[in-house]
């Protein structure tokens, strides 16, 4: 049989992130790995400043202050939107995952809905209700306070 | 663009490769003379016809059938027989081979690792009763609401447009991909099958649907409407409730037995002697 | 070897339990001044009295605890799924999931040992 020399031709990494012309779920997807990742970075570096308290109050006032000023409070506020956003999609994510609201097997005679049509108005659902709460998360951070 | 200002010629900007004269693709761009109703893959074949004889895809059926011309076109896997170059609505067309795949040559990739993944998914009826599957000596009974939950599924075609879309495809090589999946779902589902547990060795670990997301992109770029997403989803339902002992195993498709205690009714003749014997 | 229907389930379970448990944090961190929950003495969240009236709850010491072990076998879990599709070596991926582990756990005994340090040292106090 010929030998077939091939090229290598997967997109790699920008599949991820971009690559084609792609729809908005697939954009979410991508929001939805980098929000993951930010917050994951966050937590584990969270741990252990908050366990300060464990050793009174002193200690814990040097670790808050520590990490106070405005590059953390902005760099608070995009965890807080990460996590709103995060947890938004992921409910949307959960319930489609296990088969809710995806629709149905359907005979696809065009114009036939996917279950990408399916989604849609969660999709928007998610991404309103995830805006409202960095609008009001930044009244928070940067209003009230 | 509206199809009614495209330009008379159009340019195809094609991503060339031929692998034993040279180590990377490059891009050649080639003239088309257009007309109303010309698909991109008839623009192909006037490239190889006038301008370059060099091109090399694949192509059979040109009508959205065969799942030969998968190609990636203006940024979007789709089928080359099936794209109206006035659906794209460009003055210039980007043909590249599907993403996710090795290129052999020019348009031409490698499905082999998506067709050993399908491979590997038993995608076919297992059943156990093996003396009639040696011997079948009648039909399986399938209501059609039965038939309905698989059917949309085997439509098919192996294009391959939905894993050059899957994000997990473009660095994952374990993950199966939309259309192996799919094709496990269709059987899963198939009251004729009782192969579940079979493909659960497989369906349990790496290769199973754990690494879709649901970017969704294999749903929307699927030319037959397959709907791969859905597909994978409803499959982890099933796969889920299996392991917190939720799923309704579902019935069994049974020998079509025709009932013995019936009488003919008059006036309806009787069939005629076959014509063919084993 | 835990299979990836198991994890994943597991996966998804831990994060609707994030989503009460975290929901609840952030809420009482961040939407103080709408909703000023459990922030008894007023002022910020962070404060330290603030901080030693929720450490001396029964109830938040075990939420915190369930919190950080839900979220760190969430977040773990989800970086494993993503440094395995960059298709590593098989050796490489036992390598990885042992390092993941150990991170978990040491990070779940830190945050318990803390929370359950500021527990019975602010009921002293």
């Amino acid at each position: 049989m010929l030998e077939i020399r091939e090229h290598p031709n997967r997109l790699g990494i920008r599949g991820w992130l971009v690559g084609g012309r792609w729809g908005l779920d697939r954009y979410l997807y991508s929001l939805h790995r980098v929000t993951g990742l930010g917050l994951l970075a966050y937590f584990l570096i969270h741990i252990l400043v908050t366990s300060s308290r464990a050793l009174g109050q002193g200690a814990w006032e040097q670790s808050m202050n520590r990490v106070s000023g405005p590059i953390f409070a902005v760099g608070e506020y995009l965890v807080f939107v990460a996590f709103a956003f995060h947890a938004i999609n992921g409910i949307r994510l959960a319930l489609a995952e296990l088969g809710f609201g995806v629709g149905k097997p359907i005979e696809p005679i065009y114009p036939y809905k996917t279950a990408v049509h399916a989604q849609r108005p969660w999709v928007v659902t998610v991404l309103v209700v995830a805006g409202a709460l960095a609008f009001i998360g930044a009244l928070d951070f940067f209003v009230w306070h | 663009m509206s199809e009614n200002q495209l330009p008379e010629t159009i340019i195809f900007r094609i991503r060339r490769l031929a692998p034993r004269r040279a180590e990377e693709p490059t891009w050649g761009e080639y003239p088309v003379a257009y007309s109303l109703g010309m698909t991109v893959l008839d623009g192909l074949w006037q490239i190889k016809e006038r301008v370059d004889s060099t091109l090399a895809w694949r192509a059979s059926c040109r009508m959205g059938i065969c799942g030969s011309c998968g190609m990636f076109i203006n940024g979007q896997p789709r089928l080359g027989c099936n794209t109206q170059i006035a659906e794209l609505g460009t003055s210039v067309v980007t043909v590249a081979p599907l993403p996710n795949f090795p290129i052999i040559r020019d348009l031409v990739p490698d499905l082999r690792p998506m067709f050993d993944h399908h491979t590997a998914l038993s995608p076919y009826i297992i059943r156990h009763d093996t003396e009639e599957m040696e011997r079948p000596t009648g039909e399986f009974y399938q209501s059609t609401e039965e038939m309905e939950q698989y059917l949309q599924f085997s439509y098919c075609i192996k294009c391959a447009c939905c894993a050059a879309a899957c994000p997990t495809c473009a660095t994952d090589s374990q993950y199966s991909g939309p259309m192996a999946l799919t094709q496990a779902h269709r059987y899963n589902t198939d009251t004729r099958d009782d192969g579940f547990e079979d493909r659960q060795e497989v369906l349990n670990g790496e290769a199973g649907p754990w690494r879709c997301h649901f970017a969704g992109e294999c749903s929307r770029v699927c030319p037959k409407g397959v709907d791969p997403g859905k597909a994978i989803q409803l499959m982890k339902r099933q796969l889920v409730a299996d392991y917190v002992g939720l799923r309704k195993k579902k019935p069994l498709a049974q020998l079509n037995v025709k009932p013995k205690d019936i009488e003919r009714r008059e006036g309806i003749p009787e069939a005629p002697e076959p014509t063919v014997t084993s | 070897m835990i299979r990836d229907q198991k994890l994943w389930t597991w996966h998804i379970a831990a994060g609707i339990l994030i989503l009460c448990l975290l929901g609840l944090h952030m809420a009482i961190m961040h939407l103080d001044a709408l909703l000023g929950l459990f922030n008894p003495f007023g002022g910020h969240p962070i404060d330290w009295q603030n901080v030693a009236a929720r450490s001396q709850s029964l109830f938040f010491l075990a939420s915190y605890v369930l919190l950080l072990g839900a979220a760190l076998f969430h977040g773990l879990y989800g970086l494993r799924n993503i440094l395995f599709e960059l298709d590593p070596a098989a050796p490489l991926k036992k390598s990885i999931s042992w390092v993941l582990i150990l991170i978990g756990l040491g990070l779940f005994v830190v945050g318990s040992w803390a929370a359950w340090m500021s527990f019975q040292n602010t009921l002293v106090a």
